[in-house]
């Protein structure tokens, strides 16, 4: 992509094309302004590509086989652990790690933190695509997924946790559709619909707040049915839903940090000048965000230890195990965190982020899977079909995600900019940019150009 | 000052309010079970292992063959548990005195873990005390096995199109509707099992235990463990040698996720007002679309604030 770029070829960027004379059609935004031919060149030469056409041609039969055998072919079939790796790590590590749709959009649009806007719509479609594919992990996961509207619909439960979290979830799904659908009306050139889903930004806003304090504490208040079975280290009645809340906070903020460096290197091409002018500063920003998240997390899963009295389970070796993951999930990048923000390391933010997210995951995991049923003689070890099937969701989860990044205005600011006030303004760094969906005047795209080759070149790897 | 107040007020009245609705919603939280309910008091010490209970239900429930035949005394090398194939399984504990024998089956709780646990109510307590399951509007997401406390629940993960969940439902649809005990409790030679009122259950078992205190524990296992069990256990060794799970408490497991039910209320009502109030107090002094134009979008919000 870089290389078509250097070449003068013309990405999709705008409705228009040619300097504003011709709307480019759907066809051609799809395939970001290349032709064809260049489009699969650019696919066949990504090693990262092969990668992925490797996983799917062996995951794909198995999820399809998954519906024609029934879970017992895929997973062991325990009844003593009935969830396995497409709820412990699917589900219970994805949501937590799309607590960013609504931490960013309640910064810029709760708070007026308008700064944070460069990196907004990043966060709101990490969420978006996150509780995705956790709805697609649930669906595999399922016994009955076609059911999956049932307790909207057919027969309620509701004192049950998971009645909540099911319309939570449902609900919050299409707040988020909601709120990235701006960056899609932008893509496709539908002004109405933006300025309509606009107006309605604050309620969805304060929606995914509330919907979000829910149901991330719900998945958490989930495991408080089986006081038995999770193991006491990561088990509290009374913090269980605080614990799962509060490790959301910096686990999304941390996730937007990994998605927002990876995005960097590897689809430089794609980021606005606005993103790579921002996202060091942003990022130091969310990473402040993400310790005082982190600390209160420490702080209450110490509470909740000292609560019930559980310091000697420390002495044994699931003591260790947990020992480990608030090391080097929690404490860890605390540390690196607060000595990174104060010399402004980026590097080491982004280390540390990636920790955080390891962090949460492995909280997760653990809760869930690896301490679950402690008591049981025998830990179950997933079946080779479940991971090659986790594996695989999560390579359509990269690939969607690339997908959508590459095309919509997610990482770069749609073209709607009246050249004028570009010109007359054009020393200053966050561009004015009109509402107004009209044709570009020439000159000013010329402009626009030259000042979006710099920012690429900004970026270190030329990987395409 | 007066918008700070009005939170200060709306954030008094919610937490009051919603700890007011918490307590009354879910102070049904000692529900005792069915005045008519009926219950098994299950004795170990006259148990010999002969598995007629485990062939009747086979029977009864039109199980699956099984691979071992219940006359063969071999599957006592391992612990077994109830699954998909089996509604109950009776498992063998050596000890000092010889072999302890334990049934184990669907344990009818009081307040129902899987009852509470499930979003689309697909369970059932009856009057008659059975917990039922419709596997008309089972999901399959197995909540009700995670939140068992007694492992029982078996899913039939070998069904691709119509994969249910799998347990005892105490013989409700063939037998205890007509007043019948379950078919276990008929066929036992030993009278081990005891099918009754639970109340009247309870009475039994606490005078066999005052008849002769050497041969029991002095517990009787379900009397008041997880709020209350219909199937209730008399036992000569410590529960905990036999297979039961001592650590279990006496409250129903729905207590344990009331805290967060709680707080569900609290947070729909002040979180609105919280919000909305923290942006009108963050956006107040700014005025609109003036020095924070970044892109596009912040830009076409605030263009349409000002329409």
């Amino acid at each position: 992509m870089k290389a078509y770029k250097a070449n003068g070829v013309e990405i999709v960027d705008s409705l228009y094309k040619d300097g504003g004379k011709k709307k480019w059609n759907l066809m051609e935004k799809l395939l970001l302004g290349l032709t064809p031919r260049q489009y699969i060149a650019q696919a066949l030469r990504n090693p990262f590509n092969w990668i992925l056409a490797v996983i799917f041609a062996i995951g794909i039969p198995i999820i399809l086989g998954r519906f024609f055998f029934g879970l017992g072919w895929v997973t062991h079939s325990s009844n003593d652990y009935p969830w396995g790796m497409f709820l412990g790590f699917g589900l219970f590590a994805m949501v937590p790690l799309s607590s960013s749709g609504f931490q960013l959009g309640t910064t810029c649009e709760v708070f007026g933190r308008h700064d944070f806007e460069p990196i907004e719509r990043l966060g709101l479609l990490n969420g978006l695509l996150g509780y995705l594919f956790a709805v697609i992990y649930l669906m595999v996961d399922l016994g009955q997924p076609w059911r999956l509207p049932y307790p909207m619909v057919v027969s309620f439960g509701p004192a049950a946790v998971l009645f909540l979290v099911a319309w939570h979830v449902a609900t919050y799904l299409s707040v988020q559709v909601a709120e990235v659908s701006v960056a899609f009306f932008e893509w496709i050139g539908f002004p109405m619909g933006k300025r309509g889903v606009r107006k309605i930004t604050l309620g969805l806003t304060v929606a995914g707040i509330i919907l979000s304090t829910l149901h991330q504490g719900a998945l958490g208040a989930l495991f408080t049915y089986a006081p038995g079975k999770v193991h006491p280290l990561w088990y509290s009645a009374s913090f269980q839903w605080l614990h799962f809340f509060v490790s959301s906070l910096p686990g999304g903020l941390c996730m937007v940090i990994a998605v927002s460096t990876i995005a960097r290197k590897t689809m430089a091409w794609r980021c606005g000048q606005e993103f790579n002018d921002n996202l060091d500063k942003l990022t130091i920003a969310l990473a402040k965000g993400a310790s005082m998240g982190l600390a209160t997390y420490l702080t209450i899963k110490l509470i909740g230890m000292a609560h019930d009295n559980k310091w000697e389970y420390l002495a044994t070796g699931w003591g260790q195990w947990y020992m480990f993951e608030i090391f080097f999930g929690v404490i860890l990048p605390l540390g690196l965190f607060a000595y990174a923000i104060r010399n402004k390391m980026v590097g080491l933010v982004r280390l540390s982020a990636f920790l955080t997210v390891f962090g949460v995951v492995l909280n997760r995991v653990n809760t869930a899977m690896i301490t679950f049923n402690w008591k049981l003689a025998e830990r179950e070890i997933p079946h080779w079909r479940e991971a090659i099937i986790s594996v695989t969701i999560f390579a359509i989860y990269i690939t969607v995600y690339r997908f959508i990044l590459y095309r919509l205005p997610i990482l770069y600011s749609w073209k709607t900019a009246d050249e004028t006030v570009e010109a007359t303004e054009g020393a200053r760094v966050p561009k004015k940019v009109i509402l107004d969906e009209e044709p570009v005047p020439v000159g000013t795209y010329r402009t626009r150009e030259e000042r979006i080759i710099p920012a690429a070149g900004f970026s270190s790897l030329e990987k395409n | 000052m007066k918008r700070r107040d009005f939170l200060k007020g709306c954030m008094i009245c919610g937490a009051a309010s919603s700890l007011g609705i918490s307590k009354k919603a879910w102070g049904s939280g000692s529900f005792e079970g069915y005045p008519e309910g009926m219950g098994v008091l299950v004795d170990l010490t006259r148990c010999i292992g002969c598995r007629s209970c485990e062939a009747a239900c086979n029977k009864e429930q039109q199980l699956p063959e099984p691979k071992v035949p219940f006359d063969d005394q071999s599957v006592f090398e391992e612990k077994r548990r109830p699954s998909e194939e089996a509604y109950t399984v009776v498992n063998r504990y050596e000890q000092k005195g010889g072999p302890v024998y334990r049934k184990i089956q669907c344990n009818h709780c009081n307040e129902p873990a899987c009852l509470t646990s499930c979003f689309v109510n697909a369970y059932t307590k009856t009057k008659e005390g059975a917990v039922i399951y419709n596997s008309k509007v089972c999901v399959g997401c197995r909540n009700c096995m995670i939140a068992c406390p007694f492992n029982v629940p078996g899913y039939s993960y070998s069904s691709a199109t119509n994969p249910v969940v799998k347990k005892c439902i105490l013989c409700y649809d063939t037998r205890l509707k007509y007043g019948k005990p379950p078919a276990c409790v008929e066929i036992c030679p030993q009278e081990v099992l005891t099918f009754g009122y639970r109340k009247d259950l309870i009475k039994i078992g606490h005078e066999r235990i005052r008849e002769t205190p050497d041969k029991y524990v002095d517990h009787i296992y379900g009397e008041k463990e997880v709020g209350g069990t219909g199937w209730l256990y008399l036992s000569s060794v410590p529960f905990d040698k036999v297979g039961f799970d001592n650590t279990l408490g006496n409250e129903p497991i729905i207590s344990n996720v009331k805290e967060f039910l709680g707080t569900v209320p609290m947070v729909l009502t002040i979180w609105p007002a919280l919000f909305t109030g923290f942006h009108l107090l963050s956006t107040r002094k700014k005025g609109h679309g003036d020095d924070h134009g970044h892109d596009a979008h912040s830009k076409s919000e605030q263009e349409d604030a000002k329409k």
